[in-house]
């Protein structure tokens, strides 16, 4: 965390050098309150059943000579129960040049690839921020260089990625945790003797055809999936555990009238316990027009595969001394039924329903989430997070007493 | 597909003062107004567009968004233009970004950017008909005014303000149109529309869309910078005001793509 902090100094240097230079430069953001309620008892002593966060998030921009920028967004929250959950992170901190045919990223930053909706198994770029939200949609930002080479053919993006971020994960006192708990402050293990500095690379290449949408990745390094290390003496814990992996990924959109198809697949080898892949396929049909009064409304299938063994036993593989990475993870064998509706009005309502169920157990996770802006400047935000028969399922058996609902307020300037 | 706001139709007939009235057929009369209104803004090349959209509710409350619109013109007349939409205002949408390939009878293809995720999604677009930002205008308003998207038929011509017009009924070729069709108005000296009446699918009057403030640019392409659309069944209004428009921007086809999405500002 230290060689972030020099990073963030340097990065702020840059900024304050940059603006004076700059043609054009503003800010933006937001800030917000948050609050969240458990209504069931916590599994584990002293876990909290109630918080309230405060998070704000800058966004400095400043351009010069047409095709340079820079964009610089920190982010910090503070949590009342979850000391992990008070953090601070560098979104985004990159350099931006840009060419008629290629374009070209250093710095810190956010890359997003995949089609589906229930997970993003393509999407290896950047690191988990687990305490932000439990679903994965929240990342850190990724140091990188980035050349993307762009052609009537497709574009083709080059990643180097010099710096590993560890995943985040939420405090003793914080709901949806596991047990034992993971202690982020005793840091992690890595297979790479250069630990967090062992330099990552990737190669993605992507083309629109008519209706079809196609992307091909290749990513060689630190896994952003730990595996776990279990430490026993004084306060059991788990250490998460950072492999060299390979993956490769798919990942195809198919649109037809109403019609989404979507394909995300990936190839992974170099963890311990063997190589694995993975898929999470489906559509997602929108109903619209008069009979729905201007509502685009969504309905979302989708079904997930991972062929590792998901019948463990915990105890067991505490015993062997690892924890195989499939532990981050309860779809292996899972259906997706989501419902997404968007009213289209003026204060762009919008609600999405998610269930994710285990075919094998039974087991299953529903989210919710709702917002609408109110007047110009302010958005709200309620979100729920339901956890059925989650004691049938070896990960989700940590949550059971888990379900939440959370509220937050949102001003953007 | 001239979009929209572009767009303008107008028209004119080939008829010669002498013939209105004759025997023409009114379908082919029509389609000559439309025609002559689609020759005048063909050549435009490429716009920036800057434009401030304010809604209305029944009750009189206002809210306001702030985008830019760019287009590039696709000579075919078998494709559509293409077209990008940047949010600026209401504040937790800027940067969303919209980009369209306009097509004639079949689906556009649409992508939405979404800069909180970094994320460009294909998204459907087969819902024409639904409303534009929560405005009064459906998202086949702002892009469905390519020629052969419509048939057309003349009705008659009449005095609009102070101009003379013709009017001509055009109806959606292309399947998911919210209406069954619409009633154009379009002035006589320089084929603008002026006016549209749009049409439910039950046929009752929906819209009422009028132009005004028209502006020449290039000593040719005339562009309205006030859109007023009132809906005549539920009393909600929307106004497009145009703050500025900008033709040969140098903006090419390289700057109609996914990738170029992601650096938007």
């Amino acid at each position: 965390m230290s060689g972030f902090v020099r990073f963030f100094s340097y990065a702020l240097a840059v900024v304050l050098a940059l603006s004076g230079a700059a043609s054009a430069a503003e800010l933006s953001g937001w800030a917000e309150v948050e609050g969240r309620y458990f209504p069931e008892g916590p599994l584990y002593r002293g876990q909290e059943s109630e918080s309230v966060s405060v998070a704000l998030r800058p966004e400095f921009y400043g351009e010069w000579a047409g095709d340079n920028s820079f964009t610089f967004v920190p982010f910090y929250r503070y949590d009342s129960a979850d000391t992990q959950r008070t953090h601070f992170d560098i979104r985004e901190a990159m350099f931006l040049k840009a060419g008629e045919s290629y374009e070209f990223r250093a710095g810190v930053g956010k890359v997003f690839w995949g089609v589906t909706e229930a997970n993003h198994l393509v999407d290896i770029i950047n690191q988990t921020d687990l305490v932000e939200s439990i679903d994965g949609e929240e990342k850190l930002g990724q140091p990188m260089v980035d050349l993307t080479l762009l052609s009537r053919y497709g574009t083709w993006d080059i990643f180097v990625l010099p710096y590993f971020r560890e995943r985040t994960f939420p405090g003793r006192a914080a709901r949806l945790r596991f047990d034992p708990f993971i202690d982020s402050d005793l840091g992690a293990a890595y297979e790479s003797g250069d630990e967090e500095r062992h330099v990552d690379f990737a190669l993605r290449y992507s083309n629109t055809v008519g209706d079809w949408d196609v992307g091909v990745s290749y990513f060689y390094g630190t896994s952003r999936d730990p595996a776990y290390l279990p430490r026993t003496g004084t306060g059991a814990s788990f250490v998460p555990f950072y492999e060299i992996i390979h993956q490769g990924g798919l990942d195809v959109q198919y649109v037809k009238g109403g019609w989404l198809w979507k394909l995300e697949g990936i190839y992974r080898t170099g963890y311990r316990d063997g190589g694995y892949y993975a898929l999470d396929a489906g559509f997602e049909y929108t109903f619209s027009g008069p009979a729905f009064y201007g509502m685009d409304v969504g309905l979302l299938l989708e079904y997930l595969y991972d062929s590792r063994n998901f019948d463990f036993d915990l105890n067991g593989l505490v015993d062997s001394g690892y924890i195989s990475s499939r532990f981050n993870t309860f779809m292996n064998n899972d259906y997706m039924l989501g419902l997404r509706v968007a009213v289209n009005d003026a204060a762009s309502s919008e609600i999405l329903i998610v269930a994710t169920r285990d075919a094998d157990n039974g087991a299953a996770v529903v989210k919710i989430e709702s917002s609408r802006r109110i007047g110009d400047n302010w958005k709200a935000e309620l979100d729920g997070y339901l956890f059925v028969d989650a004691g049938k399922d070896p990960l989700l058996d940590f949550f059971r007493k888990d379900g939440f609902v959370q509220a937050s307020i949102r001003y953007y300037f | 597909m001239k979009i929209f706001i572009l767009t303008l139709a107008a028209v004119i007939s080939f008829a010669l003062p002498a013939l209105s009235g004759g025997a023409e057929d009114p379908a082919v009369r029509g389609e000559a107004v439309a025609r002559e209104s689609h020759r005048r803004d063909l050549g435009f090349g490429n716009t920036k567009s800057e434009l401030k959209m304010i809604l209305e509710n029944r009750k009189g409350r206002k809210s306001e968004r702030l985008m830019r619109i760019y287009i590039l013109e696709v000579p075919d007349e078998n494709e559509g233009d293409k077209s990008l939409v940047i949010f600026d205002e209401p504040r937790d949408i800027k940067g969303t970004a919209l980009l369209s390939y306009a097509h004639i009878l079949k689906d556009d293809d649409q992508w939405l950017y979404l800069p909180a995720l970094k994320r460009v999604k294909r998204i459907s677009s087969s819902n024409k008909s639904g409303p534009f930002m929560g405005s009064e205008f459906a998202y086949e308003d702002i892009t469905g005014q390519e020629l052969k998207k419509y048939s057309y038929r003349w009705l008659r011509d009449e005095p609009c303000g102070e101009l003379e017009c013709f009017v001509v009924e055009r109806r959606p070729l292309y399947k998911k149109s919210g209406y069954t069709r619409m009633v154009t108005w379009i002035d006589k000296g320089e084929y603008r529309l002026q006016r549209i009446d749009y049409y439910d699918r039950r046929d009752a009057l929906l819209k009422t869309l009028t132009f005004s403030g028209y502006k020449q640019y290039l000593d040719r392409f005339w562009r309205a910078t006030d859109m007023y659309m009132v809906n005549r069944q539920t009393g909600k209004k929307t106004r497009l005001l145009y703050k500025k428009y900008e033709f040969k921007t140098g903006l090419k086809d390289s700057d109609f793509t996914k990738s170029r999405l992601k650096r938007l500002r």
